[in-house]
């Protein structure tokens, strides 16, 4: 016993003590930060105002409202010379408005700028003419007021909420804490199985294997490293929680806003926009994102996250112990890491078979593809995380939880004896049907 | 009294046997040499008495207790495939492997500043292993592997990898340390160094034992009872003047001298031939042809192949 704590304590040392574990832990928080902080300071730079040069020979479009970050310019000359003093105006961009050929003016409307307009800007000038034009249409069609249609307009959003215990959770909320919490499973046993399988072929390569396991069992060696590098990877992953918010914390202090929890938000939602679908007009964007946020914040306090971080720390533990002794078994097969390729695949599969399965799961949370693949072992680490937030029957949680403890003793007794066997070989090519041979000796 | 005897080992693997009923004893406090051709199946016993594999059927004793877990504290094993970790420094792994084996972070401390003293690398405690010449490697590898003081030592090619003056040095450390008690089982090629070192050896050839014994015993025994003589002042052949009692193996003049190997029959003794010599010219010497260690491996690894192969692949 007394040796495992002696091959744990090299493992994790060697890791922590490596330049790429500090690089990454100090990077990693740096990243996240600038992510959380980035924002804030481009929201502030968009404040600045665009001025458009709007040259209108249809003279309808006579007032596209501005707002705060562009502002129009009405200019009334011909267009050779509005091109021709463009660069003495000073402006931003010329917006040139034909006088119709035709009824409708879909393709004619022409953008002229030394850059590339951004997204918000082409979609908010569109907007704003699709109004001015839509409203004149019904006006000279059926005598209609825009305006009018905008008042017997109603918006409904549904509320989810918890029958039992009544909380209230926005879907939006819900998929992104179940994604995020499911990729960094993925994340995690992928970059720490790698490190398992290379510390095996290190020790393969270098023959210290040998060594080691003439004073201790083979099986003792693989646990020891498994344990090891599990705790490099609690230790990262703390490391990068604590840094974050304290970089983040001193940030705040310094530059003494709360806006700045805001921004991230912000900006997270308006990304987020694409992923949901929904149906508002130009003039309610602004409020329905404002609503948003402010039921996202509301609903963040409406998830157990004690449930969600206790089942995080679960899924991440086993289905990581589970794909180390995998991985484990493959670096023992190989000489060097160019042969790993042949034997990745079946632990591939699975796991970016759960990360794609992520979209109908998240509309079907309850449905029998989650129901199967957050059970099966192989993919219960990411796709119950995913689940979780959503909110898992007890049963099932248990069930998944019990199912991934038996799958993690199974997968280490098979690799260990694959791992045996094959850290004793060497010089030669193996297959899969040489691997069947060793888990039979 | 032995120290380790295997009783009947076999071994086999998916396609082969690699141990048939192999059988050894290992006399206490002597330097025992396994030999053998590559692929006999020599580093497949030192793994199953280091407890790496378990054999199939057959037994090992230490000092007459079955061997079991426990008693890998009595064994140092040097392999012959061996390495470090690279990345290390030679002393955070020296204490490392050294812990392994049982030992206390004092006690291993102190062992290894005697030992990298000793062997003059103590200006590389704090280098990394790859910054080593291959012959340092290896002098640390000898280290930790007999730092724990165990009672069995295993050395599996211990000299390759090291020019002449190390491995002199190493050799005077192993018999040093058989001096001090402890038993060797030491596998080589090398058989130069088998009769330098060895007390008893075991021969193994196509998975089976085929010679076992004291190496003085061993080479008496493949006497062939043969003398290495000159005469001076003879110009004719022995092979035509000698008895019966007297076969010539080989003669030749090198200007005066008669050099000449004569084989001894009927039970004649040296004297006996020297008192016939004697009548033709002046003997200048005479000396037994006693077989080297390298004579008798060869002879008997072919004699036993040719045997294994007439009996059409089935085992004595």
């Amino acid at each position: 016993m007394n040796k495992i704590f002696i091959i744990i304590k090299r493992e994790y040392l060697v890791r922590v003590k490596k330049k790429s574990f500090i690089v990454m832990t100090i990077l990693g928080p740096l990243l996240m930060a600038a992510m959380m902080i980035v924002p804030y300071y481009i929201t502030k730079l968009d404040k600045e105002q665009k001025i458009i040069d709007v040259l209108d020979e249809t003279g309808i479009y006579n007032k596209l409202g501005s707002n705060e970050t562009i502002k129009f310019n009405y200019i009334y000359t011909d267009l050779e010379t509005a091109i021709a003093n463009f660069d003495e105006n000073k402006t931003s961009a010329l917006l040139y408005i034909p006088k119709p050929d035709i009824i409708e003016p879909t393709n004619a409307v022409i953008y002229y700028s030394d850059k590339q307009p951004g997204n918000t800007v082409t979609s908010y000038i569109e907007d704003k003419m699709k109004y001015v034009y839509e409203n004149r249409k019904l006006m000279e069609l059926y005598g209609i007021d825009k305006k009018q249609i905008d008042e017997a307009k109603v918006r409904i959003t549904i509320k989810s909420e918890n029958i039992k215990t009544g909380e209230t959770n926005l879907p939006l909320a819900t998929t992104l804490l179940g994604i995020f919490a499911g990729f960094l499973i993925y994340f995690a046993i992928f970059m720490y199985g790698n490190q398992v399988m290379r510390g095996v072929i290190e020790e393969k390569t270098s023959r210290i294997v040998e060594i080691i396991v003439s004073s201790v069992k083979p099986f003792q060696l693989l646990l020891g490293k498994i344990v090891g590098i599990a705790l490099v990877g609690l230790t990262q992953f703390l490391l990068w929680i604590v840094l974050t918010l304290s970089i983040v914390a001193v940030f705040q202090l310094t530059v003494g806003s709360k806006e700045l929890v805001k921004a991230p938000q912000t900006e997270m939602i308006q990304q987020s926009n694409v992923l949901v679908p929904q149906n508002s007009d130009a003039g309610s964007v602004q409020d329905s994102d404002n609503e948003m946020i402010h039921s996202l914040v509301k609903s963040i306090g409406n998830y157990n996250f004690t449930l969600i971080l206790a089942s995080f720390f679960f899924f991440f533990l086993f289905g990581y112990l589970l794909y180390a002794a995998l991985f484990a078994a493959i670096g023992s097969a190989v000489d060097n890491e160019a042969d790993t390729q042949q034997f990745m695949l079946p632990i591939t599969i699975p796991l970016i078979l759960a990360f794609v399965l992520a979209q109908p799961i998240i509309e079907n949370p309850q449905g029998p593809i989650a129901f199967w693949f957050s059970i099966i072992p192989l993919t219960s680490p990411i796709v119950m995380m995913i689940r979780i937030p959503f909110g898992v029957p007890v049963f099932e949680l248990i069930l998944s939880m019990g199912l991934l403890v038996l799958g993690f003793l199974a997968c280490t007794w098979l690799a260990a004896k694959i791992y045996r066997t094959g850290i004793l070989m060497y010089g030669k090519k193996i297959s899969y049907r040489e691997l069947w041979k060793w888990l039979k000796y | 009294m032995n120290l380790l005897e295997t009783r009947n080992i076999t071994k086999r693997f998916a396609n082969h046997v690699a141990l048939n009923g192999v059988s050894i004893s290992v006399p206490e406090q002597s330097i025992f040499g396994l030999l053998g051709p590559n692929g006999a199946g020599k580093t497949t016993l030192i793994r199953i008495i280091n407890m790496i594999t378990g054999p199939d059927e057959g037994e090992v004793f230490l000092k007459g207790e079955k061997l079991e877990k426990n008693h890998i504290v009595n064994i140092g094993y040097l392999p012959e495939e061996r390495g470090l970790y690279k990345k290390m420094k030679v002393g955070e792994q020296a204490i490392y492997l050294a812990q392994l084996r049982g030992l206390t972070y004092g006690d291993a401390i102190r062992k290894l500043k005697y030992w990298f003293e000793k062997f003059e690398l103590m200006g590389w405690w704090n280098r990394k292993v790859e910054e080593l010449s291959k012959g340092m490697q290896q002098k640390i590898q000898f280290i930790v592997t007999v730092l724990h003081e165990p009672k069995l030592l295993i050395f599996d090619e211990p000299f390759s990898g090291f020019d002449p003056i190390n491995a002199g040095l190493i050799k005077d450390e192993i018999i040093r340390l058989r001096d001090n008690g402890a038993t060797i089982i030491f596998s080589t090629h090398n058989m130069a160094s088998v009769e330098e070192l060895c007390d008893d050896i075991a021969l193994i050839n196509k998975s089976n034992k085929i010679l076992e014994g004291k190496v003085r015993e061993i080479k008496n025994s493949y006497k062939s009872n043969s003398y290495q003589i000159e005469i001076a002042g003879y110009n004719k052949l022995l092979k035509d003047t000698l008895n019966h009692d007297f076969e010539v193996v080989d003669e030749s003049h090198d200007d005066d001298i008669l050099k000449a190997k004569v084989k001894l029959l009927n039970n004649k003794t040296t004297n006996e031939m020297i008192a016939v010599l004697m009548k033709y010219g002046n003997v200048h010497s005479i000396q037994e042809i006693i077989p080297t260690m390298n004579d008798i491996f060869i002879s008997k690894v072919n004699s036993d192949t040719i045997h294994y192969n007439s009996a059409s692949g089935l085992t004595e």
